[in-house]
């Protein structure tokens, strides 16, 4: 059996003369919680409600849970929270999850339990019995997200879930991602909110233009990983050896007090790196092949005996990657 | 079939919820108060008249009732028109539709699942308004139209059609144009049917045609009209003497159209929905 639960190759759609996604080709694994990602008018949603058969596409292949796009068998095993969920507001928190129960055709008593089971989660038990026109935008989103997981499903679709929520509901969300992802369940998420996105997910793909551009491992994003020190007073030498640790040209970079940074050979060239005044500090950025590198230049500075006043691991934040992958032109205005 | 019928019980929950309708039962209500009220004076005087003959005051009563039936079926008209336009377009503009599309459910279940809700609920409001009026004639006046059971069936017949091109409307168009389509394709008929009576009536075949051809486009005003015509008696009909005796009656070939266009509007509604990106 495939590892892939979503696998979609030069997927396509065209609306009339506007083609509103050019090519989607990702793939996502079985228990792996998968970020998309891009700007507004990306093809973000498009290219979900392909994967899902709401929209046929206009080109390219995709399977979903190892059927065809669109495929009731595939669709009796996922789970979807669109964007903007809508609802009959006169149905109650409990009555709606009966409801999308009975469209799975759960048994009666195992819908029930369930229901419960998940208004306890989603911390919906003390409104279940309110009519969802009376609930709040957050409290929405959370029965929103309890019928997109009634089924149990293998694969879910998140469409922005945590917009709307304030900073518990947002934990909260991020806790059932995390019971979903220990359970085995894959999850499909499309945010704008990159620091949820970067909390949560194991992989992330970004779409420009109607196309997936990047696809990439967040844990093991090692090209970015990157070890900053504040040091005492440290000579010419041990800098050199310190950028020896480092990976690629120009791998140690000076911090300066405004966040900004300049390379190693260019500020010897200015000389620049001078040996740190007694009694001040300075801060360095040591660009490395991976997390085995932090030992070794903990090593190094002890041995050469500089005072090391502060030492951490540093990864690029997915924000400075989204603008990275996107670059200049994504800009709004 | 199961999703179909979780659809069905939804959409009648949802309808009965709905102000449209509870304003059609406010309306039918006030016109059922009405027409007893009137009924009753008409009957009085119709009793207490020494100089009525019995074929006048049958020709009275009958044109009555008629008249009663025929409020019924143009508020039916209106609630099936009404009641299930935004059934399909409303959800799809709301997004609604998304989350149950994306469920293990054909979207032919869906369509027929809000149809038959629909025509349910539309059968059950001109059943009564109908059940009123003849309630009206029985108590006032002992009097029951012959023929109601080839007439009543028409009558649902066409709330059924009309409730099929609105579900079918909302598959493709957004809610206010499907409302108007819906009511254009009526008016069209209503006209025509007219166009043809008085095209039967002055012997000129191409106003005959013309009728024929707006019936054929919406066969919903010929299913009242042969409804009208088969609930009276024999004599009146040949006598034309009531506004409900055509000139020209649809023939039962135009009936099977009727059926046929309904089942046709139906059809689309499920292609149209099944194709149309959500």
């Amino acid at each position: 059996m495939s590892d892939a639960v979503v696998e979609a190759t030069g997927l396509r759609k065209r609306y009339g003369g506007t083609l509103a996604v050019a090519d989607l080709s990702l793939s996502v694994r079985r228990g792996e919680v998968f970020g998309f990602l891009g700007p507004n008018g990306a093809g973000k949603t498009t290219s979900l409600k392909m994967l899902l058969g709401l929209v046929r596409p206009s080109g390219g292949r995709g399977k979903v849970l190892g059927a065809a796009l669109g495929q009731r068998r595939a669709r009796e095993r996922l789970g979807f929270l669109p964007e903007h969920f809508r609802f009959q507001d006169w149905l109650t928190g409990r009555e709606l999850l009966h409801f999308h129960g009975r469209l799975f055709g759960i048994a009666r008593r195992e819908l029930e339990s369930r229901t419960e089971q998940l208004l306890a989660r989603l911390d919906l038990l003390d409104a279940a019995g309110r009519r969802l026109g009376t609930y709040s935008k957050g409290m929405l989103q959370r029965v929103g997200l309890a019928q997109a997981l009634i089924n149990r499903p293998e694969l879910v679709f998140l469409d922005e879930p945590t917009s709307g929520l304030d900073p518990l509901g947002r934990l909260l969300v991020r806790d059932v991602v995390k019971d979903l992802r220990e359970a085995g369940t894959a999850v499909f998420i499309n945010s704008h909110l990159l620091g949820e996105v970067e909390a949560t997910c194991d992989r992330v793909a970004f779409i420009k233009k109607g196309r997936t551009v990047h696809e990439m491992a967040l844990a093991t994003a090692s090209d970015d990983v990157s070890v900053e020190v504040s040091l005492g007073r440290a000579d010419r030498e041990t800098l050199s050896a310190l950028a020896t640790l480092g990976q690629g040209a120009n791998a140690l970079q000076r911090l300066h007090g405004d966040g900004g940074s300049r390379d190693a050979d260019e500020a010897r060239r200015s000389e620049a790196i001078e040996p740190a005044v007694a009694g001040c500090r300075e801060r360095f950025r040591l660009r490395v092949a991976g997390e085995e590198a932090f030992p070794a230049v903990a090593r190094l500075l002890v041995e050469r005996g500089v005072a090391l006043y502060e030492m951490r691991l540093a990864r690029k934040s997915l924000e400075a990657l989204f603008l990275e992958v996107m670059g200049e032109d994504q800009r709004p205005g | 079939m199961y999703r179909l019928l979780v659809i069905t019980h939804l959409t009648l929950h949802e309808s009965l919820r709905k102000r449209v309708l509870l304003a059609a039962l406010i309306g039918g209500a006030a016109f059922l108060v009405l027409y007893a009220v009137g009924f009753h004076f008409v009957a009085r005087d119709l009793n207490r008249s020494p100089h009525t003959t019995l074929l006048e005051r049958r020709v009275a009563l009958t044109m009555f009732t008629l008249a009663g039936l025929f409020a019924a079926n143009t508020l039916g008209v209106m609630a099936a028109v009404l009641l299930p336009v935004d059934a399909l377009s409303g959800e799809i503009a709301s997004g609604a539709i998304q989350t149950l599309a994306a469920k293990p459910i054909r979207r032919s279940e869906i369509v027929l699942g809000k149809w038959l809700a629909h025509a349910l609920v539309v059968m059950g409001y001109v059943s009564l308004l109908i059940g009123g009026v003849l309630l009206a004639a029985r108590l006032f006046a002992h009097y029951s139209p012959p023929h109601l059971q080839q007439g009543l069936p028409l009558m649902l017949m066409e709330s059924v059609l009309l409730v099929s091109v609105s579900i079918a409307g909302g598959a493709r168009l957004s809610t206010v144009t499907n409302g108007m389509v819906a009511f254009g394709l009526y008016g069209l008929a209503f006209i025509g049917n007219w166009v043809e009576q008085i095209g039967a009536f002055a012997d000129n075949v191409a106003a005959r045609n013309v009728g024929t051809i707006a019936s054929l486009i919406m066969p919903a005003e010929v299913l009242w009209q042969r409804a009208a015509w088969s609930m009276q008696p024999t004599i009146m009909r040949q006598l034309q003497a009531t506004p409900f005796s055509p000139a020209s009656v649809a023939s039962e070939a135009m009936v099977v159209w009727a059926a046929a266009y309904a089942a046709m509007a139906l059809l689309l509604a499920v292609r149209g929905f099944g194709r149309r990106g959500l």
